[in-house]
């Protein structure tokens, strides 16, 4: 008898335990799946917010007639004028590879920012004063604090000499940190320091563009017709089957279908918002279909029959009655599917949107690269001041997309109907 | 009265087909013409709305056309047998004719066992968390639990694939690779198991969200019996809940294995592309995907079977992962009807 007790209080026991291992199991999945997220999310936003700021240099830069021209501001070598007065602000170096890391401190754009000054500002002519330059990738991060001053002087990208160089400007008051308008500005470049996202960016708010124009009336009308209109048979069928399928072909097998299709084919050209849009609606189609028709089957049939009863056509009951109040949900459907044509990359590797684009493109039939192919593209640069950028991008990248989706929560919330 | 009347029925038979045969008659004189019109344009609007759903069909005979006649080119320079059953993969083709070495080899081998090794850890990665992540909010957690989970669940799957490849290149692969040299290991800095990691990570979202579907279509009366019998709620998950939902699990699971074979970025960014055959998640290989994007980016001549193999590969990746598709969409949906 008490052996018996004993035995079910002890199973008694061990299926408490197991009732509590099994709920912790649950608990622990969705937190590793959770802490990852946070964790992936933190890493970028502790690498890329730095690209905020962004350094600059100054050196006193003699501007006199017998060093440029005023008559004749294009022809002046501004470079020239630039590293001789570089080589007046540190005059103890001599060693040619000296003087040669001394210029790496500004950006190999500088010749062009100092025009740049003049021409918007001709009073700097005709005397010796202190400007500002862009510091090199290098110099950002130093003075950024980004680089690990405790590894071997082999083992960074700058030197103790070039960290000395920088000590010093930096006591007498000659760098400064502002916030990095450049990274918004700029097109993409071969110098860090100069690369900006704006080029990407119109890129893909053209290919976008493209793509909402093609597939939302394409999905919308489909859509409507197989929920509304389409008899149950075969072919009906067959389309649906074929549309849920779409939806889970890989999206590379898409970028195989324009490069063989649209360009080879077709003959559209390559490497534009036009040809990436098209790519992108056949994807996001399925996408915006399959959450049309679930919009509008959650439209009551007595919409219909009302409508119908009153003397509309099924063409008007369906156009008058049920699209406007199924249009919300079409809406946040076509917006997600939008959110997950913005962060597509393969299709366009393959259509050739990887290209190096440092002009912002101004038509959709231009070569243009896109955010996502932006990011990939600075993922694989080596200067380790790509790194900051990559992130930077990918923040951008994640506060449009988040910003989608919050258009899309605020239209369901706010139009939603219960019937 | 009489006009009254015809007024009205002017406005009404416009459009309904279903009027009394009375009213048509006495209205004709009036609105013929836009009767006929407004059929014409609801036959047009029919018309389109057809087309539109045609296109659907048409990107699918549009893929299989394009990556087929690519193929067959391929497949009058390789032979199939030897793509299919080659073991090395080294796609260089000749500059010049009389080159060393100028035929590459194509042997797709060693991309399908990467394929497959990749995401075979994406898939031991992503079924336990995203099976036990389901059962959890849909047995376990209150309402309010809920509603903050799975929203933050799903920022998961609209993260863009290139973010969890950028992640997997240049966080979680140095990280393996450290841990590796200090407990003795030597691990590739593009291993598979980074990538896989993280793809599974991907992955973890798809599989839950339906697994949250399937269990909760799971009819409360099997889970009354259960615990009006006494068993406690894991019990009742185990041996009542999951049994009768595995169906339809098992269909989530094959949609997250394609989604798996199919993802391009994150390999492409931290799996590399060597070729190597090997079942050691610690090493390099390379996918179909990834070598997809090797082949077809930058330069290349459309006739050469380098890039034309690109597309066999392509064919190869549409035709597995559309088969696993409709295995699991038929899967989901009978068991969805079973019951409904």
């Amino acid at each position: 008898m008490t052996n018996m007790f004993t035995n079910t209080s002890l199973l008694r026991k061990s299926r408490a335990a197991a009732e509590l291992r099994f709920r912790w199991f649950g608990r622990i999945a969705i937190g590793i799946s959770l802490a990852f997220l946070f964790i992936m999310v933190g890493s970028i936003i502790n690498k890329g917010k730095s690209v905020l700021i962004s350094s600059d240099i100054a050196i006193i830069i003699d501007l006199g007639p017998n060093q440029v021209d005023p008559n004749n501001i294009n022809q002046t070598g501004f470079d020239a004028l630039i590293k001789r007065s570089l080589r007046a602000t540190f005059p103890e170096i001599t060693s040619r590879s000296d003087k040669k890391k001394l210029y790496g401190l500004l950006s190999a754009d500088m010749g062009f920012e100092l025009q740049k000054q003049i021409i918007a500002n001709p009073n700097l002519l005709g005397i010796s004063q202190k400007l500002w330059f862009t510091a090199s990738d290098d110099v950002d991060l130093l003075l950024k604090g980004s680089v690990d001053l405790t590894t071997q002087e082999g083992d960074r990208r700058i030197s103790n000499l070039e960290i000395n160089w920088i000590a010093k400007l930096k006591k007498s008051g000659n760098t400064r940190s502002h916030f990095n308008k450049k990274f918004f500005m700029n097109g993409d470049s071969r110098e860090p320091e100069l690369a900006g996202i704006l080029s990407a960016l119109v890129g893909s708010i053209l290919t976008l563009s493209v793509c909402f124009f093609v597939s939302f009336p394409i999905a919308i009308l489909a859509a409507i017709y197989l929920e509304e209109f389409a008899p149950k048979n075969k072919i009906s069928s067959f389309i649906e089957v074929n549309i849920n399928n779409l939806a889970a072909v890989p999206s590379i097998v898409f970028g195989l279908l324009g490069l063989a299709l649209l360009l080879n084919v077709f003959g559209l050209p390559r490497s534009t918002p036009l040809v990436g849009g098209l790519v992108l609606s056949l994807m996001t189609l399925p996408t915006i279909i399959i959450a049309a028709r679930a919009s509008l089957r959650s439209v009551p049939p007595s919409i219909r029959e009302a409508a119908l009863g009153m003397g509309a056509s099924p063409i008007q009951a369906t156009f008058h009655h049920v699209v406007p109040l199924a249009l919300p949900g079409i809406l946040t459907g076509t917006i997600v599917g939008m959110a997950q044509a913005l962060g597509e990359t393969a299709p366009l590797l393959m259509i050739g949107m990887v290209a190096f684009i440092a002009d912002v493109p101004s038509s959709i039939i231009e070569p243009a690269t896109a955010l996502p192919v932006q990011i990939f593209l600075w993922a694989d640069a080596s200067e380790r001041a790509f790194l900051e950028k990559t992130s930077a991008a990918i923040m951008v990248l994640l506060v449009f997309l988040i910003l989608m989706n919050l258009l899309a929560i605020l239209l369901r919330k706010k139009f939603e109907k219960r019937f | 009265m009489i006009a009254q009347l015809l007024e009205s029925n002017e406005q009404f038979d416009v459009d309904s087909p279903n009027m009394p045969n009375e009213a048509v008659t006495l209205s004709k004189p009036f609105n013929i013409t836009t009767r006929n019109s407004s059929n014409i344009g609801e036959y047009a609007i029919k018309f389109i709305m057809v087309a539109c759903s045609m296109v659907a069909i048409a990107v699918t005979v549009g893929i299989v056309f394009s990556l087929f006649f690519e193929s067959i080119s391929f497949f009058q320079r390789v032979s199939i047998s030897e793509f299919l059953f080659g073991t090395k993969w080294s796609p260089q083709t000749a500059l010049r004719a009389d080159q060393v070495a100028a035929e590459g080899s194509f042997g797709a081998v060693p991309l399908i066992t990467g394929t497959l090794l990749i995401s075979f850890i994406a898939m031991c990665v992503a079924t336990p968390l995203g099976l036990f992540s389901a059962i959890y909010l849909s047995e376990y957690a209150s309402r309010r639990a809920r509603n903050v989970i799975k929203p933050l669940l799903e920022i998961l799957a609209g993260i863009p694939t290139v973010v969890y490849g950028f992640f997997a290149a240049l966080t979680v692969a140095p990280m393996l690779r450290s841990t590796g040299e200090n407990i003795g290991l030597n691990v590739s800095s593009e291993s598979a198991l980074a990538a896989g990691l993280v793809m599974g990570i991907m992955i973890i979202p798809l599989i839950s969200s339906l697994s949250d579907d399937v269990i909760n279509a799971v009819p409360q009366s099997l889970r009354d019996a259960s615990l009006g019998l006494g068993s406690t709620n894991s019990e009742t998950i185990r041996k009542v809940v999951l049994p009768a939902a595995i169906p339809g699990i098992s269909g989530s699971l094959l949609l997250g294995a394609s989604r798996a074979i199919g993802e391009t970025m994150i390999v492409v960014m931290a799996a590399g592309l060597a070729a190597n055959l090997t079942a050691n998640p610690l090493e390099a290989v390379t996918t179909i995907t990834a070598q997809i994007v090797a082949l077809l980016t930058g330069d290349q001549e459309f006739d050469s079977a380098k890039t034309l193999s690109a597309f066999a590969l392509g064919l190869l990746l549409f035709i597995v992962t559309l088969i696993l598709n409709m295995i699991s969409l038929k899967i989901v949906n009978k068991y969805r009807e079973q019951y409904d």
